[in-house]
C-alpha cells in the first residue's frame, strides 16, 4: 500500500496579512529609550516605568538560551520590534475599529462569538487592544473587564493592579519574563467580586499581524472568594519568513472557594517563537482548571503552572499539542502543592507528524505540609509516522509521606488493522486516519466550549487533509 | 441462471515471503449462500481479507471480479462502496469515536443510503432492538469495552444498515454463547431476506449453519480449496472432520 501523504496545514483561515496602515512601529532591538517611550505613551505611573527599566537591566544581564528544551536558534532579538501599535484607538464598538482590523477579527469569528456566547471580548492587534466590551448585565454585578493600561489610569483600579501585577510571575523567572516586564503592552484585567458567577465566558483574542514583531500582552485575573469565571484566550498570526516572538504573561489569583477555568486555543503561525508564561495561585476549597490546545508556532515553551496554596484546593490540567513539520513544541504543566488534601489531575495528549517534535514536561512538587495530597499525571502520545518524535519528561518532587502520586505514559501509532477496518466500511484512508486522530483528541475537545471544540476538530481535519491511499 | 456476483480466479496470495493461498477458484452468484470450511490455519480468514482488499496481504497471481468489474487492485474503500462487506472475527476498537457518529458517517457517504437525521435515528433504534442491543451502547465509543457478543452484534448492525451485495462473515459465530448466536443468526437471515444479498460464511464449526439455507459448501486445507459440494457436504464434515482432506492433499503433493 502506498504511504500516506499528509500535506502541510492549510493555514488559509488564519494566514492572511493586512497592510500596516499608519502603524506606529518602534525600532528593532531594545534600549532604555524604547522602554521609556512605551511607558510614556501609556501615561503610566512612575512605579511601572521603574519596574520596566529594572526588568530591562535584568533581561540584558541574563543568558539568551536555556540549556534544555527546543532550540531558539533563529530568534534574533535585534530583529524583533517590541512595539507596533495599530493606528486605532481602543473602543467598545466594532463600528469604530478600522476596517482592515475589523475584517481580521470578523474572519476569525470574534464579533459573532461575542454576540452568541460570550460575556465580554477583548481584541488585541499587534501591541495594543483595539476593542474591548462587556455585557452590561455582567458589569452591573461589579465585574471589571478592561485593559491594565486603562486600569492604571483609573484611581480606583490602580491600587489593585499595583497590588497584584508581577507578584505571581516574578521578572527573574527567566530571560523572557524579564523581557516581558520591560516591554509588555496590550492586556486584559479581570476582576470578579466575591460570590459573582459569570453566566458566559470572557474572551481575549490576540492577533499578531506585523512582520518581525513581538507580542507581550499581560493578563491579570483576580477572582474573589466564591467567584466563578471562565476565561478564553485565542491567538493566531499570519506566516512570515522571519521570526516573530510571543512572550506574554498570565497571572491568575483564585480566591477561597472560587472556581476558575482558563481555556486556550493557540494557533500561532509556524514562524512564531512562543515563550509564554502562565501561573495561578489557588486559595482554600478553590478550583482551577486549565484547558489548552496548542497547534501552532515553530517553537513553544509553555507550562501553565498552578500553586495549590489553600487546603482542599484542586486543579485540573487538560491539554493537547499537535506538532507537524518544522515544529518543536515543548509543553506541559507545573503544579506546586502546599495545602492539605489538595488534588492535582494532569491529563495530556500529543500528536506528532511529518517530523514534528513533541516534548511533554511536567513538574509536580508536593511540599512538606501538603498532607494527603493526591496527584495523577497521564500523558498519551500518538505518532503518525516514523520521522516524528515524542518525549515525555515527568518530574515529581514529593516531600510529604502521606502524599499519593501516580504517573502513566503511553505512546501509540495508528494501527494498520484499524485503518483497514474503517476503510472496509467505506472510509478513505485519509478519513480513517482523521477519525482515529479525532477520537484520540476527543476527551480534550469535550472539555472545550462547543464552538472551540468544532474549531479544534477543524484544525485536526486541516492537518490531516490531503491523505491519499 | 443467476448472475455471477463474485468470481475469484486462480488467486494466490501471501504475506511477506509466506505464501498462504494457492490458486483459489470460487464463484458466488447473486442471492446465494456459500460456506467456507476448513481446519484452523487453513487460510479461510486470509481469503476473506484478500477479497476485501486487506493491504497486509499481497496478491501474487489471479484475479477477483465483483459485479463484472476487476477489483484485484482496488482499495478496500472502493470495494466497500461497490457493495462488499467483511464482518470481522475480531472487530477493532476505536477510542473516542462515537459509534453513532461512525454509523451515520458510513451511511451518509453512500448516496443510496443518505437520509434525514430523524429517519436514521429511528432505523438504528429499530435495528438495535432487533439485535437485542442496549441503546446505551450506540452512544459509546466504537467497540471500546464491548463484550465479544456485543462486537459481533455491532457488525450485524452495520451489515443491516449498509445493505451490501455481498457479505463475507469471518468466524462471526466464534466465541458466542447460545443466545448471542441465535440473535446473530437472526441478523444474517434478516440480511438475506431484506437485501437479497449473497453470503460467504467462513466458519470451522457447523452450528451456525443449522439455521442457514446453504447453496454451496467449500473446503479449504492448507491454502487450497480441496472440495466443493452442496449443503450435504457440511454433514459429512460434521461426521468425519477434515483429516481425510489433509491426507489427500499430502499424498497429492
Amino acid at each position: 500500500m502506498a504511504r500516506t501523504q499528509v500535506q502541510d496545514i492549510n493555514q488559509s483561515l488564519y494566514d492572511f496579512v493586512m497592510p500596516e496602515v499608519g502603524a506606529e512601529r518602534y525600532a528593532d532591538g531594545l534600549t532604555p529609550d524604547i522602554v521609556r517611550a512605551i511607558s510614556k505613551k501609556k501615561h503610566e505611573p512612575a512605579w511601572m516605568l521603574e519596574m520596566r527599566l529594572q526588568a530591562l537591566e535584568l533581561y540584558q544581564s541574563m543568558e539568551m538560551a536555556p540549556n534544555w528544551g527546543a532550540s531558539i536558534e533563529g530568534l534574533n532579538m535585534d530583529h524583533i520590534s517590541t512595539y507596533v501599535a495599530p493606528n486605532a484607538k481602543r473602543t467598545n464598538s466594532w463600528d469604530d475599529v478600522p476596517d482592515e482590523i475589523k475584517e481580521t477579527f470578523e474572519r476569525l469569528g470574534i464579533p459573532e462569538a461575542e454576540r452568541e456566547t460570550l460575556a465580554g471580548v477583548g481584541a488585541q492587534y499587534d501591541s495594543e487592544i483595539v476593542y474591548h466590551n462587556m455585557r452590561e448585565s455582567v458589569a452591573d454585578q461589579g465585574v471589571i473587564y478592561t485593559t491594565i493600561e486603562d486600569a492604571l489610569t483609573d484611581p480606583e483600579l490602580e491600587p489593585i493592579v499595583h497590588k497584584y501585577f508581577g507578584k505571581l510571575l516574578p521578572m527573574i523567572e527567566h530571560k523572557f519574563s524579564a523581557l516581558h516586564y520591560a516591554v509588555w503592552s496590550g492586556s486584559s484585567f479581570v476582576y470578579v467580586p466575591a460570590g459573582v458567577t459569570l453566566p458566559f465566558p470572557l474572551q481575549s483574542y490576540f492577533r499578531l499581524n506585523a512582520q518581525g514583531a513581538g507580542q507581550f500582552e499581560h493578563t491579570l485575573i483576580i477572582v474573589e472568594e466564591g467567584g466563578n469565571l471562565h476565561f478564553i484566550e485565542g491567538c493566531s498570526a499570519p506566516k512570515y519568513n522571519v521570526a516573530n516572538l510571543h512572550a506574554g504573561a498570565v497571572e491568575i489569583f483564585v480566591g477561597d472557594g472560587a472556581h476558575m477555568r482558563y481555556s486556550t486555543i493557540e494557533n500561532w503561525s509556524k514562524n512564531m517563537f512562543n515563550l509564554n508564561t502562565k501561573r495561578s495561585t489557588v486559595g482554600k476549597d478553590a478550583h482551577m482548571e486549565w484547558v489548552s490546545g496548542s497547534f501552532g508556532s515553530h517553537v513553544s515553551y509553555l507550562y501553565p503552572s498552578t500553586i495549590l496554596a489553600g487546603d482542599n484546593s484542586d486543579c485540573e490540567f487538560t491539554g493537547i499539542t499537535f506538532a507537524g513539520a518544522t515544529q518543536d513544541l515543548d509543553t506541559g504543566c507545573k503544579v506546586t502543592m502546599n495545602g492539605k488534601n489538595t488534588n492535582a489531575s494532569i491529563n495530556t495528549k500529543s500528536i506528532s507528524k511529518d517530523g514534528g517534535i513533541n516534548t511533554f514536561r511536567s513538574s509536580v512538587i508536593i511540599g512538606p505540609h501538603a498532607e494527603n495530597a493526591r496527584a495523577s499525571v497521564s500523558c498519551q502520545s500518538l505518532m503518525l509516522d516514523d520521522m516524528s518524535r515524542s518525549d515525555t519528561i515527568p518530574a515529581m518532587d514529593v516531600r510529604c509521606a502521606s502524599a499519593s502520586v501516580g504517573h502513566e505514559a503511553t505512546i501509540g501509532r495508528i494501527s494498520d488493522d484499524t485503518v483497514f477496518y474503517l476503510m472496509s466500511r467505506g472510509c478513505s484512508e485519509g478519513e480513517a486516519r482523521t477519525m482515529v486522530v479525532n477520537g484520540f483528541a476527543n476527551p480534550i475537545s469535550k472539555e472545550l466550549p462547543m464552538e472551540y471544540a468544532v474549531e479544534m476538530n477543524n484544525l485536526i481535519k486541516l492537518e490531516m487533509e490531503g491523505a491519499i491511499g | 441462471m443467476a448472475d455471477t456476483l463474485l468470481k475469484v480466479a486462480g488467486l494466490s496470495a501471501g504475506a511477506g515471503d509466506k505464501a498462504i493461498l494457492h490458486g483459489i477458484d470460487l464463484a458466488i452468484d447473486a442471492g446465494e449462500t456459500h460456506v467456507l470450511m476448513g481446519p484452523n490455519g487453513a487460510g479461510k480468514s486470509t481469503l476473506g481479507h484478500v477479497i476485501m482488499g486487506d493491504p497486509t496481504f499481497e496478491v501474487t497471481d489471479g484475479s477477483i471480479l465483483f459485479n463484472g468489474a476487476d477489483i484485484t487492485e482496488k482499495s478496500p474503500t472502493d470495494r466497500s462502496l461497490a457493495g462488499m462487506f467483511l464482518s470481522y472475527q475480531a472487530p477493532v476498537e476505536v477510542p473516542g469515536l462515537p459509534l453513532y457518529t461512525f454509523l451515520r458517517t458510513i451511511c451518509q457517504m453512500r448516496p443510496e443510503l443518505k437520509t434525514t437525521a430523524r429517519k436514521f435515528r429511528d432505523e438504528v433504534g429499530a435495528l438495535a432492538d432487533e439485535l437485542d442491543l442496549d441503546q446505551g451502547l450506540i452512544m459509546r465509543e466504537l467497540n471500546v469495552g464491548f463484550s465479544g457478543g456485543e462486537k459481533k452484534k455491532i457488525e450485524m448492525l452495520q451489515l443491516l444498515l449498509l445493505k451490501p451485495k455481498l457479505a463475507i462473515l469471518d468466524e462471526t459465530d466464534s466465541g458466542l454463547d447460545v443466545d448471542a448466536l441465535s440473535i446473530v443468526s437472526k441478523g444474517i437471515e434478516a440480511y438475506r431476506q431484506r437485501c437479497d444479498g449473497s453470503l460467504l460464511v467462513i466458519t470451522h464449526n457447523t452450528r451456525i449453519l443449522e439455521r442457514l439455507d446453504v447453496d454451496r459448501t467449500h473446503v479449504m486445507v492448507k491454502g487450497h480449496l480441496v472440495a466443493e459440494g452442496s449443503a450435504s457436504l457440511i454433514h459429512e464434515i460434521d461426521a468425519h472432520g477434515f483429516e481425510h482432506y489433509e491426507h489427500a492433499l499430502e499424498s497429492e503433493g
